[in-house]
C-alpha cells in the first residue's frame, strides 16, 4: 500500500538522495572548499571538529571536510570512467557474441572475459603499477577492464534471451541485419538490465578505488583521496580515531546510496514487478 | 456414492473475485471434466481444493470429503491429504520435476513423507509405479534425471508420483496441453484406465472440448469464474443448453467461409530442400556432430493457394519456415519464390515477397515501440516515404479490424487476438504473395481462434494472398487450407488435397495422426 | 561425467597457460631495460650485466618464456632481486599466512551467510528477512579494510581484547595463530557474507516460485520440507557461482587487510617488491594469485557438476 502514497519507492529516493549529496559535494569542490585543500595548517594539526573545521583535522594540518569533498571527485571520477570504459568495450562485445551466439567469435569473447576474470582488478592494478606506476589514471584502468566482462556477460546474457523472441525473427524476416536488430530490438530491450548493472559496478569501482589508493595504486598525492586519507589515518589510529571515521563513513555511504539505487531502480524497471 | 462435494466455493484474491459460487460432486471411478477458456478459473479451482492457492487469497464455501472440509483444514493435517488422499498433476512437464533429483526419488518422497514405507520400500513401489504408467525398468531405471526424459515420459512420471499412495481423487491440470497429439493420447489412455482400476476420482482440466469429450463422464462448463452449466457429458454436449456452451461447440466446429482461387501458376517452389545442424560439442575438442532437421523436402504452393504443414514438435518444420523465410541456409536443394532463388542473402526486393506471422502474441512484438511503428517494420524491405507509409499503416490496421488510431498506442495495451491481428497487419503490410503463418492461431482461445480464421480466409480473397499454414492443429488445418502436407522426421510422409487426406489417410503415420485427435463423436453435435 | 571433467581440465591447462603468457608479455612491455629499471640510473654495467644475465634477458621473448614457464613448473620462480632468496621461498612463507586468511575468512562467510539467506528467503517480508536485508546492504556497503581498522579501533585499541596486528608463525602452535588471523578473517568475510546471503536470498526465492515446488507440495511436503529437500539444492547453483568468485575477492581482499593488521603475507611482499622494483616477484606472486582463481574456477566447475546432473552427460 505503500505505493499508493510514495509515486517512487523509499529506498530509490533514499539511494538517489544520497548520491545527489555525494555528487553535489564533489561537483561543489570544483568551485568552492571550506579551505583551498593543500593548505596545511601546521599549528592546527589534529584538530577535532569545530565550528571552522567542520570534520578536524589531520596530521598535517588538512582540512578534513575540504579534503573528502576532493577526495569524493577522486572517487566518483574513477569509477565514473571506469563504468564507461566497461560500458564501451563490454556493451558492443555482448551483443555481438549474442548476435553471433555459439560461433567460434562467441565462444572466444566469453573465454576472453573468464580470463580477465581470473585477474581481480587489484592484481590488475599491480600488474599496471609494476610497469608504469601508481596514479588515478592506472586506477582507472585497472577497474575499467575488469568491468568489461561484467558489461559483456549481462549484455550477452540478455541479449541471448531476446533472440528466441519472435519479434527479432519478424525483424530478420523484414531484412534487417544482426548490427541494425541489436541496435533497435536488443538494446533498448536490455537497457534496464545495464542501467542497474551500472550503478551496482559504479559501487564497486567507488569500493576498489578506495581499495587501491589504501594501498597506495591509486591517487597519489597532492591529489586527496578517501583511501589515502584512512592509509594515513592508520598511524594516528589511537590519537585520533575520528580520522579513520569520516573518510570509512564517505565511502560506505556512497556506496549504500548507489546500491539503494540500484535496487530501487531494478524493482522500478522489472516489467515483471510493473503494473500493467 | 460422492467422494467430493464442492458446495458454493468462492474465491478472491487481493481483494479481486474469481470464482463465485462453484458447486459439484465428484464420483469414484469417474472423470469429471472442467472446460473453460483461459482466465475462466479452472486451475484456480483445483488450487483452492489443494489449499495451494498465491498469497492474498480468501475462500468461502465447503468442499467436504470423507466427512472434513478441505478448505478449512489446518495446514498440518492439508499436508496429509496432499499426495495421499489427493493427488495432483499440472500442465508443464519440462518444469514440474526438480532437475536435480532422480525420478526414483521424487516417486518414493510421496511415500517417504507420508510414512508409508521406509526408503527402501518406498523405491521398490516408486518401481512399480513407474512400471505401471508405463516406464519400465529397462529404459528408465529409477536413476534418471529428468532431464533425460521426453514430455510426455515427464507427464508420466508426474502421474507416477501422483498415484503413488493410491490416492481416492487425482486433479490433473491440463495434463496433455503442453504435449503433441499421440503423445497426448497415450497420457488420456493411461489416465482412463488408472481411473477404472483404482476406482478414483479424476478431476480433469482443460480447454479442449473433445478431450473432455473422449474422456469425462460428467462435464462442467466455467466461464468467467462460474460454472454455466454442468450434467452428464453427452447428455450435456448434446443438449448445449446455455448460450456460453454453444458459443464454444459454434467457435470449436467453426469453418471459416473460403473461396477457392489457387491458380496453376507455382510461387514457391522447394526441390529437395536440406537443413543440417552443428550440434553443441560434447567435449571443447570433440567435433561437434551434425543433425539433419529437414531431409529431401520438395514441394510446390501455387499462387492463391492456402498449403497447410502438420507435424509434430521435433518434425523440422519449424527448421523448414526458417529456410522458407531466408533466415537460414540449406546444406542441399534450393528454394524458389517466383523462380528465384530465396536465401538469407538474397535482394531486399525479393525477401518483400514472404512475410510471417508468428504463434506467440506477446513475444511477438518490440514492447518498446508503438504499434504504428512495429507494423511499418516490413518497409525497411519496400522503402516509402513517410506520410504514405503512415496511409498504409492505417489502411493494414483497418483491414484486419482495428482502428487506425491503434497506431499511437503501445503493445501491451492489446489483448492476445488484438495482437494478433497486429501480427497480420505487420505481414500485410508490404502486400507480400506469400505470408507464413507459423502455428498463428495455437495460442488463442476457441472463440478468438474462430475470427482470426474469419479474418485470415477474408484477407486472402481481398489481396490474393497465398499461405503456408504450419500448424500441430489438424482441426484448424482442415478448414483453412486446399492442400495439406504431413511431416515426420525431417521428411513430408504425405500430401494431398486436404479432405483427401482427412478422408482416406494412406500413410500410416498420418492414420495414427488422425486417430490421436481428440473429437467430439460425429452424433452429439446433431441437431 | 569423465567427459566433461576432461574438458574442464583441458580448459584449466588451457587458461593458465594463456594467463602466463599474458603476464609474461605485459612485464615485457616495460618501458626500456628491466634491469635498468630495477637499478635505478646510476647503476654499474657490472651489475647491470649480472642482473640481465640472472633475469634471463638475454636471449629472444619465446625463449625465454618458456624458460620462465619450465622454471615454474620445477617450482624455480627465480631469484629475488631485493631479498636475494629464491621467489619460491619467499611465496612459500608469505602464503603460511594469506592461504589461510582466505580460506578462514571464506568459512566464515560461508557458514554466515548460507543460513542466514535461508531464513531470510523462508520467512520473506518478515521481521528476521528485513533485519538481513538491512544488515547485509550495509555490510555491502563497507570496505573490509575500513571495518578492519574500526575492528582493531575497538577490539585492540579500547578493549585490548587481542593485539592490533603481527603474525606469531606457525612453530608457535595453531591456536595463537588462529587468534591472530580472527579479526582479520572477520574483517574480509563480513562484507562478502553480506554479498552471499542476498544471493542465496534471491536464489532461494527463486527456486521457490518454480512449478517443482508446487509439485512437492502437491505430494504432501510442508513448506519447510519443500525447501529443505527441493530448493535447497537448486538454488545453490548460483550460490556455487558467487562462492568461486568470492574466492579471488578474498584472496586479493587479503593482500589489502594484511596490510591494516601487519601480516607478513603475500600482500605485503607484492607491494614491498612493487615499490623496490622487483619485477621477478611481483611477475610470480601475480601468475600465482591468477593460477589460484583460476584453479578455484575449476573446483567450482566440479561443484556445479557434482550439484547438477543435466551438466555430467552420460558418456
Amino acid at each position: 500500500m505503500s505505493r499508493m502514497r510514495f509515486p517512487l519507492p523509499l529506498p530509490l529516493v533514499l539511494g538517489a538522495a544520497l548520491t545527489a549529496i555525494f555528487a553535489g559535494l564533489a561537483v561543489l569542490s570544483f568551485f568552492w572548499t571550506p579551505y583551498p585543500v593543500a593548505a596545511m595548517d601546521i599549528a592546527a594539526r589534529l584538530k577535532p571538529p569545530s565550528l571552522s573545521h567542520w570534520l578536524g583535522t589531520d596530521t598535517y594540518g588538512h582540512d578534513v571536510f575540504s579534503q573528502l569533498m576532493v577526495g569524493a571527485r577522486t572517487s566518483i571520477a574513477v569509477a565514473l570512467v571506469a563504468v564507461g570504459i566497461g560500458v564501451a568495450a563490454g556493451v558492443p562485445l555482448g551483443l555481438w557474441a549474442a548476435a553471433r551466439r555459439g560461433s567460434l567469435l562467441d565462444e572466444t569473447i566469453m573465454r576472453g572475459n573468464d580470463l580477465i576474470f581470473a585477474f581481480p582488478s587489484l592484481v590488475i592494478a599491480i600488474l599496471i603499477t609494476a610497469i608504469l606506476g601508481p596514479g588515478a589514471v592506472n586506477a582507472i584502468l585497472a577497474i575499467g577492464i575488469f568491468n568489461i566482462p561484467v558489461f559483456a556477460r549481462v549484455t550477452r546474457g540478455g541479449a541471448l534471451s531476446l533472440w528466441t523472441l519472435d519479434y527479432i525473427r519478424a525483424a530478420q524476416v523484414a531484412g534487417k541485419g544482426a548490427a541494425r536488430i541489436s541496435l533497435e530490438h536488443v538494446l533498448p530491450n536490455i537497457a534496464n538490465l545495464l542501467i542497474v548493472q551500472g550503478t551496482i559496478q559504479f559501487s564497486l569501482g567507488i569500493l576498489a578505488e578506495a581499495g587501491l589508493s589504501y594501498v597506495g595504486l591509486g591517487a597519489q598525492p597532492p591529489v586527496p583521496s578517501w583511501g589515502r586519507m584512512l592509509a594515513d589515518s592508520q598511524t594516528m589510529i589511537s590519537l585520533a580515531p575520528l580520522l579513520a571515521v569520516f573518510p570509512g563513513l564517505a565511502i560506505v555511504l556512497t556506496v549504500l546510496g548507489l546500491n539503494l539505487m540500484g535496487d530501487g531502480l531494478r524493482d522500478l524497471l522489472d516489467p515483471r514487478l510493473r503494473r500493467k | 456414492m460422492t467422494l467430493l462435494s464442492v458446495r458454493d466455493l468462492s474465491l478472491a484474491i487481493h481483494g479481486m473475485p474469481i470464482l463465485h459460487d462453484v458447486s459439484f460432486d465428484l464420483i469414484p471411478g469417474e472423470v469429471f471434466g472442467l472446460v473453460g477458456e483461459s482466465g475462466s478459473g479452472k486451475s484456480m479451482t483445483s488450487l483452492a481444493l489443494m489449499q495451494l492457492l498465491p498469497p492474498g487469497a480468501r475462500v468461502a464455501g465447503r468442499a467436504t470429503m470423507g466427512g472434513e472440509d478441505l478448505l478449512s483444514l489446518p495446514e498440518r493435517k492439508m499436508c496429509r491429504i496432499r499426495g495421499n488422499e489427493i493427488g495432483m498433476i499440472f500442465q508443464e512437464p519440462m518444469t514440474a520435476l526438480n532437475p536435480v533429483q532422480t525420478i526414483g526419488d521424487q516417486v518414493a518422497e510421496t511415500l517417504v513423507i507420508h510414512g508409508a514405507a521406509t526408503r527402501s520400500e518406498a523405491l521398490s513401489a516408486a518401481r512399480s509405479r513407474l512400471d505401471r504408467v508405463g516406464l519400465t525398468a529397462d529404459r528408465f531405471p529409477l536413476s534418471r534425471y529428468p532431464h533425460e526424459l521426453s514430455g510426455g515420459q515427464r507427464q508420466r512420471v508426474s502421474i507416477a508420483m501422483a498415484i503413488a499412495l493410491r490416492p481416492k481423487l487425482l486433479i490433473a491440470d491440463e495434463p496433455t496441453t503442453a504435449l503433441d497429439v499421440t503423445t497426448q493420447a497415450g497420457i488420456l489412455d493411461l489416465l482412463r484406465g488408472l481411473v477404472a482400476e483404482e476406482d478414483m476420482a479424476l478431476m480433469l482440466i482443460t480447454h479442449d472440448l473433445a478431450v473432455v469429450a473422449g474422456v469425462a463422464d460428467q462435464v462442467a462448463v466455467m466461464e468467467a469464474g462460474k460454472i454455466v452449466e454442468a450434467g452428464p457429458t453427452e447428455a450435456l454436449f448434446r443438449a448445449r443448453r446455455h448460450d456460453y456452451t454453444r458459443r464454444l461447440f459454434a467457435a470449436a466446429a467453426h469453418v471459416p467461409a473460403r473461396r477457392p482461387q489457387a491458380r496453376e501458376a507455382p510461387l514457391l517452389h522447394v526441390a529437395s530442400a536440406r537443413r543440417d545442424y552443428a550440434l553443441p560439442r560434447p567435449s571443447a575438442f570433440a567435433p561437434p556432430g551434425r543433425l539433419t532437421a529437414v531431409k529431401d523436402v520438395s514441394f510446390t504452393l501455387h499462387k492463391g493457394e492456402s498449403l497447410g504443414l502438420v507435424g509434430e514438435s521435433g518434425c523440422g518444420k519449424s527448421t523448414l519456415t526458417r529456410a522458407i523465410l531466408g533466415l537460414d541456409p540449406l546444406q542441399g536443394g534450393e528454394i524458389r519464390l517466383n523462380g528465384a532463388p530465396v536465401s538469407p542473402t538474397m535482394p531486399r526486393a525479393r525477401r518483400a515477397g514472404v512475410q510471417v506471422v508468428f504463434q506467440d502474441p506477446y513475444g511477438s512484438f518490440n514492447p518498446r515501440q508503438k504499434v504504428g511503428r512495429l507494423v511499418a517494420e516490413p518497409f525497411h524491405l519496400a522503402p516509402a516515404p513517410k506520410a504514405e507509409q503512415r496511409d498504409r499503416v492505417a489502411e493494414a490496421l483497418s483491414a484486419v479490424g482495428l482502428t487506425p488510431e491503434a497506431a499511437s498506442r503501445y503493445i501491451h495495451e492489446f489483448s492476445g487476438g488484438q495482437r494478433q491481428r497486429i501480427a497480420i497487419a505487420r505481414a500485410l503490410i508490404i502486400r507480400p504473395e506469400l505470408i507464413v503463418l507459423d502455428e498463428a492461431v495455437s495460442a488463442l482461445d476457441v472463440r478468438v481462434r474462430a475470427q482470426i480464421l474469419d479474418l485470415l480466409a477474408d484477407l486472402q480473397g481481398r489481396y490474393r494472398l497465398s499461405y503456408l499454414f504450419i500448424s500441430h492443429d489438424l482441426g484448424v488445418v482442415r478448414v483453412i487450407t486446399d492442400r495439406v502436407m504431413v511431416m515426420r522426421a525431417g521428411e513430408i510422409v504425405e500430401e494431398g488435397e486436404t479432405e483427401a487426406v482427412f478422408a482416406a489417410p494412406r500413410h500410416s503415420y498420418t492414420r495414427e495422426l488422425l486417430a490421436a485427435t481428440p473429437k467430439i463423436p460425429a452424433g452429439w453435435l446433431d441437431g | 561425467m569423465l567427459r566433461y571433467l576432461l574438458s574442464r581440465l583441458i580448459s584449466l591447462v588451457l587458461s593458465l597457460i594463456v594467463a602466463s603468457l599474458v603476464i609474461f608479455a605485459v612485464l615485457q612491455v616495460v618501458p626500456g631495460d628491466p634491469a635498468s629499471f630495477m637499478l635505478g640510473m646510476n647503476a654499474s654495467p657490472d651489475t647491470m650485466a649480472a642482473l640481465r644475465e640472472q633475469l634471463g634477458l638475454n636471449g629472444p621473448a619465446p625463449l625465454r618464456y618458456l624458460h620462465w614457464l619450465a622454471g615454474m613448473l620445477h617450482g624455480d620462480f627465480g631469484l629475488s632481486y631485493t631479498y636475494k632468496t629464491p621467489v619460491a621461498q619467499l611465496i612459500a612463507q608469505r602464503a603460511q599466512v594469506s592461504l589461510p586468511l582466505t580460506i578462514y575468512a571464506m568459512a566464515l562467510s560461508t557458514l554466515i551467510a548460507i543460513p542466514a539467506g535461508m531464513v531470510a528467503a523462508a520467512r520473506r517480508g518478515r521481521a528476521s528477512d528485513l533485519a538481513v536485508m538491512g544488515v547485509t546492504q550495509l555490510g555491502i556497503a563497507v570496505p573490509n579494510f575500513w571495518f578492519a581498522m574500526l575492528l582493531v579501533l575497538i577490539f585492540a585499541i579500547r578493549l585490548h581484547w587481542v593485539s592490533s596486528g603481527g603474525f606469531p608463525g606457525w612453530q608457535a602452535g595453531i591456536w595463537p595463530n588462529l587468534v591472530a588471523l580472527t579479526l582479520p578473517a572477520i574483517a574480509l568475510a563480513l562484507p562478502q557474507a553480506s554479498i552471499l546471503a542476498r544471493v542465496m536470498r534471491s536464489a532461494l526465492i527463486e527456486a521457490l516460485h518454480q512449478d517443482y515446488l508446487r509439485t512437492a507440495r502437491a505430494k504432501g511436503l510442508t513448506q519447510g520440507q519443500a525447501i529443505r529437500r527441493h530448493a535447497f539444492r537448486n538454488a545453490l547453483i548460483p550460490v556455487l557461482t558467487i562462492l568461486g568468485l568470492q574466492f579471488s575477492f578474498l584472496l586479493a581482499g587479503a593482500i589489502i587487510i594484511e596490510n591494516v593488521f601487519y601480516l607478513p603475507g603475500l600482500g605485503r611482499l607484492i607491494f614491498q617488491a612493487i615499490t623496490q622494483r622487483d619485477l621477478i616477484t611481483v611477475q610470480s606472486v601475480v601468475m600465482l594469485l591468477v593460477a589460484a582463481v583460476i584453479v578455484v574456477n575449476f573446483l567450482t566447475d566440479l561443484a556445479y557438476a557434482a550439484v547438477d546432473p543435466r551438466l555430467r552427460r552420460p558418456g
